[in-house]
């Protein structure tokens, strides 16, 4: 027989709950749910080696284990971070981490070219989500912004690089899921970009998921372009009989017809499985899949117009004057949403 | 996007795949990628800069994919995608340097050379460029010249502009 | 004259030559740890000796060589750092270039200390010239017997290989560093796993500068107890100071731990004092990263003690009044420079240098350095200024290696210190462009805070 796992207690943001050990701060957040998970724009958990690099995540630990309660001395990014047994963490009740977010939300917005209303991802972005949820109004930045040639990679994918935030993740796809890796990160700091370096197309049966990965606009489907906001298209769950994938996917619709395919998305926007190229590019009539039920959206998404959830924060909150300020602009939005 | 200006064959010489062969053995066994960045500095000390196509014989050597050197030349400074000049004077411009005049020597070797940083003299044989730190503060200003990367160190406009002849001198008289 | 361990011998002719170097009783840490000592009490030794790493960073060497996981049948690697790029250092090319053999023998005795069998010096690759001058040393070692197969007939095997760099400051964190050595860009490693437990290759590393790994051989031959009896506290040894700037005699300087700044500044048996008769207006210590100091709080800390060249003195009074040693990049700054303008260069470094991985230092240094550049160019506002703050304030510490500290800190000790000198160039846009700010009030005596 199996040892028994003995779970660590871990708190979050004065939550406890018992996780396995080796999980990740990130993955106990999520075990928990709600307001105090905190945000991932570079993670994926099926993505070996992703996270780390935006830095939304981040998090304070205010008490690293029982058996060493020293608090860490910096923020830590929570995807990256194994939880100890009697960790603390503190998420949304610091103000300190509230405050670093704010400012990694608005790093990554100096450069984005902010032009949701012709992207496609735009209702579906996280970054959108992100900039709402944490960032503030305006712009401090006054300079030009960083501007790249739009690139076709394949007749099925468009690179567009301005909207990019670097978070490697489609770079992990075509490293773990296709067999030879054509496209990476050129040059470096922030002249860094997605490339082939010389122009190729990605052809290869999986590398259609660097769309679903994606967590802005930078790589979209070709297929779909400018064919409909997603808010007006309808999400159903379907699948069918594939040789190379799970054949498990999310059909867009608008009226009868299929505008899209893509991966499940999970609540927190990952794809359940990877899926093949044909599922996704190829097979866009309705009597190729079996369908099953409407797929269930995250109550934040645009999809869900005029359904914005509220922000619960926990009771601490409530009782702290500081972290009531810090949480000022979130607890407004509820305010309104009223 | 980077374009490939210029994109001849290449063909690495028997010597060259001598040197290659010693350094991919100070690794171990599957850790070939390691002789990466010397096998560049090679390849560039041969032809000057790096071709795609260069990258891409150079790729086939270790036998990774061609992004993978993509990846590095590009990240790394000393590389260059695209020809220099026969000379390309590389001119320390970071701070300590700086308060010991290098940003008069830069312009200096500006006009000198009728040049911009970056681009080659008509004659193919200069180039030149303001590089990052290359920790010789105490002797600034300073400036080097690969591939041999060879060091001129305390440098005044005057021994520019004996450096800049002598390497023009020597160019004739190899001619 | 203060003692010399590293630099001992440096006018001696052909030092840099293996005959010489052994002449001048080298290698003989070798012969005493490989023929006497067992790896553990070369461990020991360097423990007892309060060696702190000479990179930059401080951290005791016995300690991260201690740390050093060791599960069987897995090889362990130790990788020099020579990728010496922090503006205002230049302390290792200076060792490479004259005294390599001192490199390699300290190389030997911590490669043996560490159980690796093939070791790594990690140069940076503009340093072309001290990459042939320390593979020339490697093959003389070798030659000799010190290195290679059943080493000096004791069993004990090492091979030393050199490799360069390409051109990126960012090597010189030690996770890039292993990084670029596996053939990839130089991004650091998100930690854990820290490198003594998975570091090259995935094996467990350690990592340390030239000039540490240059310390062990002096505290092999005279013991941990004599090196620790050299300095102050827990500043232990000498140090190479790279001293640059406005100074009579720049250079390399090695020194007891301990000197008085003011010492060290104004006599002639290191920089001489002050270039051209004028005034020292300010000093940035321990290479660009760290924060600068104005005059009147380098020679004597705020509470009126007078400071030391230690890692304890420096960082007296913390980022409020003081700085770091850092890696002894020792600039100085007359009356006649611009710290605006220092700033914007240094920041320019940074955004340069920076890999692009994390967001906070991909954007920010970008962005403090068009601010910088705008203020410095008469072209600023007072609201830049806290603007320039405010997003130093967001890089520091929220990156994922100390790039991003290193890039914020100048800027923050800058406004801290010379705040007046940021806002006579924007109050005076025209005047900003003609002339410099000067001396100011930067040399006036502060009063003494007692506690």
């Amino acid at each position: 027989m199996a040892e028994e796992v003995v779970n660590f207690k871990v708190t979050i943001d004065g939550i406890p709950v018992e996780v396995a050990p080796g999980t990740s701060i990130l993955n106990a957040a999520r075990q928990i749910g709600g307001d105090i998970v905190p945000p991932a724009m570079c993670y994926y958990s099926k993505l070996e080696g992703s996270g780390g690099k935006c830095r939304t995540c981040l998090v304070k630990v205010s008490k690293g284990s029982e058996k060493d309660p020293r608090p860490m001395p910096k923020l830590v990014a929570s995807c990256r971070t194994t939880v100890m047994d009697g960790m603390e963490v503190q998420n949304i009740t610091s103000p300190e981490v509230v405050e670093a977010r704010k400012g990694v939300v608005e790093m990554l917005l100096i450069n984005h070219p902010l032009d949701c209303p012709v992207c496609d991802q735009a209702g579906e972005c996280k970054l959108q989500d992100l900039g709402y949820e944490h960032g503030s109004e305006g712009t401090r930045y006054e300079f030009e912004r960083r501007t790249f040639e739009r690139i076709d990679i394949g007749d099925k994918i468009q690179l567009h690089m301005n909207r990019c935030i670097l978070c490697y993740r489609c770079v992990y796809v075509a490293n773990q899921l296709t067999n030879s890796r054509e496209h990476g990160i050129l040059n470096r700091g922030d002249h860094s970009e997605i490339s082939t370096y010389i122009h190729k197309a990605l052809d290869n049966d999986f590398i259609g998921n660097v769309i679903d990965v994606c967590p802005v606009g930078a790589l979209t489907d070709k297929t779909f372009r400018f064919k409909s906001r997603v808010w007006f298209t309808k999400p159903i769950n379907a699948h069918r009989e594939c040789t190379c994938c799970s054949g498990k996917v999310t059909l867009w619709y608008k009226g009868e017809e299929v505008l899209r395919v893509t991966g499940r998305k999970d609540e927190f926007g990952e794809v359940e499985d990877f899926i093949c190229n044909t599922c996704r590019f190829d097979t866009k009539k309705t009597a190729d899949w079996i369908l099953e039920a409407p797929a269930l959206l995250d109550e934040d998404s645009v999809i869900m117009v005029n359904q914005y959830a509220q922000f619960n924060p926990p009771t601490v909150i409530k009782e702290d004057d500081k972290l009531q300020l810090a949480n000022e602009e979130q607890l407004a939005r509820t305010e309104r949403l009223k | 996007m980077l374009s490939v200006q210029e994109n001849q064959p290449v063909e690495f010489s028997a010597t060259l795949l001598e040197k290659f062969a010693e350094i991919v053995s100070r690794y171990p066994q599957g850790k070939q990628k390691s002789a990466l960045l010397p096998i560049l500095h090679l390849v560039q000390a041969d032809y000057g800069w790096l071709s795609s196509d260069a990258m891409d014989k150079v790729a086939t050597y270790l036998d990774i994919q061609p992004i993978e050197v993509y990846e590095v030349a590009t990240f790394y400074t000393m590389f260059f995608l695209k020809p220099q000049g026969k000379y390309n004077l590389e001119v320390c411009r970071t701070g300590p340097c700086c308060l010991v005049g290098a940003e008069k020597i830069m312009k200096h070797i500006e006009s000198r050379l009728g040049v911009k940083e970056g681009e080659v003299t008509a004659d193919g044989l200069f180039s030149w460029r303001g590089v990052e730190c290359l920790a010789a503060c105490g002797f600034g200003p300073v400036l080097q010249i690969g591939p041999e990367y060879t060091f001129y160190e305390n440098l005044t406009e005057d021994a520019v502009d004996l450096l800049i002849d002598t390497l023009k001198n020597n160019t004739t008289q190899q001619a | 004259m203060g003692r010399k361990l590293l630099l001992q011998h440096i006018n001696e002719p052909g030092i840099h030559t293996f005959d010489v170097y052994r002449q001048k009783g080298g290698y003989r840490a070798v012969e005493k740890a490989l023929k006497t000592m067992s790896t553990d009490e070369v461990v020991e030794e360097v423990k007892k000796s309060g060696l702190r790493g000479r990179g930059g960073a401080g951290f005791p060497t016995g300690m991260k060589w201690s740390f050093l996981a060791k599960p069987e049948g897995v090889a362990r690697y130790l990788v020099c750092n020579g990728d010496e790029s922090e503006p205002g250092t230049f302390k290792d090319r200076f060792l490479m270039t004259h005294i390599p053999h001192a490199l390699i023998e300290g190389m030997i005795v911590s490669s043996y200390a560490l159980g690796a069998s093939v070791s790594y010096i990690y140069v940076r690759g503009e340093m072309m010239p001290q990459i042939r001058i320390l593979e020339r040393a490697i093959q003389e070692a070798k030659a000799a017997g010190f290195l290679g197969t059943n080493i000096l007939g004791t069993g004990y095997n090492l091979e030393l290989y050199v490799q360069p760099g390409g051109g990126a400051y960012i090597c010189g964190e030690e996770t890039a560093l292993l990084e670029s050595l596996e053939g990839k860009r130089g991004n650091p490693r998100i930690k854990p796993p820290f490198p003594a437990i998975a570091g090259l290759y995935g094996c467990p590393t350690v990592v340390n500068n030239v000039e540490t790994i240059a310390s062990v051989v002096p505290i092999i031959n005279d013991g941990g107890d004599e090196y620790a009896k050299i300095g102050i506290e827990r500043s232990t040894g000498t140090k190479l100071i790279s001293a640059s700037g406005n100074i009579n005699k720049p250079g390399v300087y090695e020194i007891e731990l301990g000197v008085p700044v003011e010492e060290f500044i104004y006599s002639d048996e290191y920089c001489g004092g002050i270039a051209n008769g004028k005034t020292l207006k300010a000093l940035v210590a321990g290479g660009s990263s760290v924060p600068i100091l104005p005059n009147n709080l380098i020679c004597k800390t705020i509470s009126g003690n007078p400071r030391l060249m230690t890692y304890e003195s420096l960082a007296d009074g913390g980022f409020a009044t003081g700085s770091m040693m850092g890696s002894g990049g020792f600039i100085v700054f007359d009356e006649d420079q611009c710290i605006v303008r220092n700033t914007w260069n240094f920041t320019r470094f940074y955004h340069h240098e920076s890999c692009g991985q994390c967001s906070p230092c991909r954007e920010g240094t970008g962005w403090m350095e068009k601010v910088l550049h705008k203020i410095e160019h008469g072209q600023g506002t007072v609201e830049d200024i806290d603007l320039l703050w405010d997003i130093q304030r967001k890089i520091e510490g929220n990156t994922i290696c100390p790039l991003g500290d290193a890039a914020a800190w100048p800027v923050a000790a800058a406004i801290r210190h010379f705040r007046d000198e940021f806002e006579w160039h924007v109050l005076n846009p025209k005047e900003s462009q003609s002339r410099n700010y000067g001396l100011a009030h930067y040399a006036d005596p502060i009063t003494a805070v007692t506690q």
